[in-house]
């Protein structure tokens, strides 16, 4: 469904990405995990077409989408929630999630949201509530629910397990596979959160330095002794 | 009742009496710093050259003023309100007693007893006094802490209230010309008021709905002027003709500023717009063949109403409005023309922004506002955005400069400096940016007032300037910071129920 390969990006002077080769198959959820500025977020910045890849290819569903603007890539069915989540903070929720359907066919709008809501009941009874005053679960919640509502076949998450409770990061994961699994929705994770996301994912990829380093099913890289010292010890 | 309110409320900390007489001490020790050269010396012609008038009375009254309007403003932070209210409503009544009884007879024994020589500084300290007494009076009753909430919460009523507020106040101006207290000043005044609530309007798409600091606003409304002065004079055509014509002129100037700073953001598109204010303004005075440069351009054509001039008789011999009408000739007919075309004008800018805020651009330019990345994520195109809301928030400061330039009859540069623009924002940023009752009040109050208070001569400006700092300090966000939700389910029913 999605194929990246031989991605080269640049921030300014500095490579981030050094030849990404990533594939993500109709149905799955991917992960991409590794350290702190490895080039995680950069990668599936770059697949939304900022920073725009300076060589390399990606492919949608078998279209070029390499050099599109990124409205044009989210219109083909890509939705991203992003990093930091950048909800709209002086708008209700209600008006978030129709900022997310915003290119899609109006008709869709009442079954989407109530689609939304039994995923996230917490947000119906939040609707009239300004973006801004929800706490950082309900905002994350909100930003996977407004990348829902453009109705996308490959949804691209960022941390959404940033800065929350564990608890509140076992609810997150467990919506993830109910939206892959129910709704039928391709999902390509990136997350710190190593333990959880290999347990979620089908597969799962890891980065450093701007280039895969490693690859796999969730299993095997949970199996994985190189992987449990880098990413996994202490932490679970 | 002070052991009233002592046994009401017991948890009031004790007052520091010394901190209080030192704090407004203070204050009044800068206060008479300043009065001291400003106001204490006055230079007067007499025959024979100039004199030094010493006006050290007003200086000790401004003084004595200063140290008890900082001691109950203290009070009242410490919600202590009742000496409050006693010695606001004391002043008050003391001042205006005085200004009444000495009204005519500005040399009498009871004038002498006034603060100060101008009955509007007189009055508006009276004004203080007694909004000082309201407000205590307020937080009394609602007992309440948080100023804030306050202003939130208040911001809100307002705009719940605005369903009756709103069309209580349109029927208000539609009425206006015709109330007995109507004359030709008072009209004067509310055109230009309604100018520039409709100025404000305009901007506010732009600087409100979708966040772009445009500091070049006056661009538009002189590209709007000149656009139909020209096109009347060369071609000689109607105004209602050239309107639209002059609309889509200063939505072109919108998208040709535009373009260069699709990529720019805050302060730095600040600069460039104020940067396009001034180019649109140099060229208008040096492209003399095609502007006539700084002589301007007089003899602009007067509206007319399908064709009936507002003049005593008409040149060609045909009918004119009180002809046709059957009505005796009075001036003030043009006046009250031209008062109504600008409220229509107004309230189209105003019913097109309503109504578009619902719609999917207008939603578009709000979350572009608040975030441009989280826009592009979502599939909007930022560019496009942008641009519309550009060239729209232009198209009506261009309606705007059209009138400008057929009420006023003559244009040139001067009519579209920096400080129109500036003016404008404030109205924008001081209503509470979006909030489009909040620029029906802020215009009032910055437009509508300094003509009323031109008795302060120079000083006018410093009241203007003081009024902008007391609405920064006390309402940071704007008189009216509140955003109304476009979209809300009913409570009862998860059916999705647009709100119109």
């Amino acid at each position: 469904m999605l194929e990246v390969s031989g991605l080269h990006a640049f921030y300014g002077h500095i490579e981030a990405l050094r030849g990404v080769d990533v594939t993500v198959n109709e149905g799955e959820i991917v992960t991409l995990i590794g350290a702190n500025g490895a080039g995680k977020s950069t990668l599936l910045m770059s697949i939304c077409g900022n920073p725009r890849a300076a060589a390399g290819r990606i492919l949608f569903e078998g279209g070029e989408i390499t050099q599109l603007p990124t409205h044009q890539i989210v219109r083909l069915g890509i939705a991203q929630s992003p990093e930091g989540r950048r909800i709209f903070p002086f708008m209700s929720v209600l008006e978030n999630l129709q900022m997310g359907a915003a290119v899609t066919d109006p008709g869709h709008f009442d079954d989407d949201l109530r689609r939304v809501f039994e995923l996230y009941p917490v947000l119906e009874k939040r609707r009239h509530q300004r973006g801004g005053t929800l706490s950082g679960g309900e905002q994350q919640m909100l930003a996977i629910g407004r990348a829902l509502m453009s109705r996308p076949r490959l949804l691209l998450l960022d941390e959404p397990s940033l800065g929350l409770a564990p608890l509140l990061v076992k609810q997150i994961f467990a919506v993830i596979r109910e939206i892959n699994e129910q709704q039928n929705v391709t999902v390509f994770l990136v997350e710190q959160n190593a333990f959880h996301a290999l347990q979620l994912a089908h597969r799962g990829y890891v980065m450093a330095n701007g280039k895969i380093v490693m690859s796999g099913s969730g299993e095997t890289l949970l199996a994985d002794k190189e992987i449990r010292a880098a990413y996994l010890e202490g932490g679970h | 009742m002070t052991e009233r309110s002592a046994t009401t409320s017991p948890v009031l900390p004790p007052l520091d009496a010394v901190g209080i007489v030192r704090e407004a001490g203070l204050t009044a020790f800068v206060v008479f710093a300043l009065t001291f050269s400003l106001v204490g010396f006055k230079v007067e012609d007499v025959p024979g050259g100039l004199d030094i008038v010493t006006r050290f009375d007003q200086v000790l009254a401004a003084t004595v003023l200063a140290f008890t309007g900082r001691v109950v403003l203290i009070l009242l932070h410490k919600r202590r309100h009742l000496p409050v209210i006693l010695v606001g409503l004391a002043i008050a009544a003391v001042i205006l007693g005085l200004v009444v009884a000495a009204r005519g007879a500005p040399e009498s024994a009871t004038a002498a007893w006034l603060p100060f020589e101008s009955v509007v500084v007189n009055v508006l300290v009276a004004v203080a006094a007694l909004v000082l007494a309201g407000r205590a009076a307020w937080s009394a009753w609602r007992r309440d802490v948080g100023v804030s909430d306050e202003a939130v919460e208040l911001a809100a009523r307002v705009h719940k209230a605005a369903i009756f507020l709103g069309p209580l106040m349109l029927g208000f101006a539609v009425v206006l010309p015709f109330l007995p207290f109507a004359d030709r000043r008072l009209l004067d005044i509310a055109i230009l008021v309604v100018t520039y609530v409709m100025l404000g309007w305009g901007l506010n798409i732009v600087v409100g709905l979708a966040g772009l600091l445009d500091l070049g606003y006056v661009a538009f409304y002189a590209v709007g002027a000149y656009s139909y002065a020209l096109l009347a004079i060369n071609f000689d055509l109607g105004f209602w003709v050239c309107l639209p014509f002059a609309g889509i002129m200063a939505a072109f100037a919108g998208i040709l500023l535009g373009f260069p700073v699709l990529r720019l953001r805050g302060d730095y598109l600040a600069i460039v717009t104020l940067g396009f204010g001034e180019m649109i303004r140099v060229i208008l005075l040096n492209w003399y063949e095609f502007t006539k440069g700084p002589d301007g351009i007089s003899g602009i054509p007067r509206p007319t109403l399908f064709g009936l001039p507002f003049t005593r008789t008409d040149p060609d011999g045909g009918e004119t409005f009180h002809s046709f009408f059957g009505l005796t000739y009075s001036p003030l007919d043009r006046i009250i023309f031209l008062y109504y075309l600008i409220l229509i004008l107004a309230l189209v800018t105003n019913f097109f922004t309503m109504r578009i805020r619902r719609l999917p651009i207008g939603r578009a330019w709000e979350a572009l506002r608040e975030d441009e990345v989280a826009c592009r994520s979502i599939g909007i195109n930022p560019r496009n955005t942008k641009l519309t809301a550009f060239s729209i928030g232009a198209m009506f400061g261009g309606f705007g400069g059209s009138f400008f330039a057929t009420r006023q009859g003559f244009i040139s540069p001067e009519s579209f400096t920096f400080i129109e623009s500036a003016i404008i924002l404030a109205i924008v940023v001081l209503g509470g940016m979006g909030s489009q009752i909040g620029v029906v009040f802020a215009a009032i109050l910055l437009i509508g007032l300094p003509e009323f208070f031109r008795e302060l001569q120079q000083y006018r400006m410093l009241a203007f300037g003081a009024a902008m700092v007391a609405i920064m300090v006390w309402r940071p966000r704007g008189l009216l910071a509140f955003r109304d939700p476009t979209i809300r389910l009913s409570d009862h029913d998860t059916a999705p129920e647009k709100q119109t």
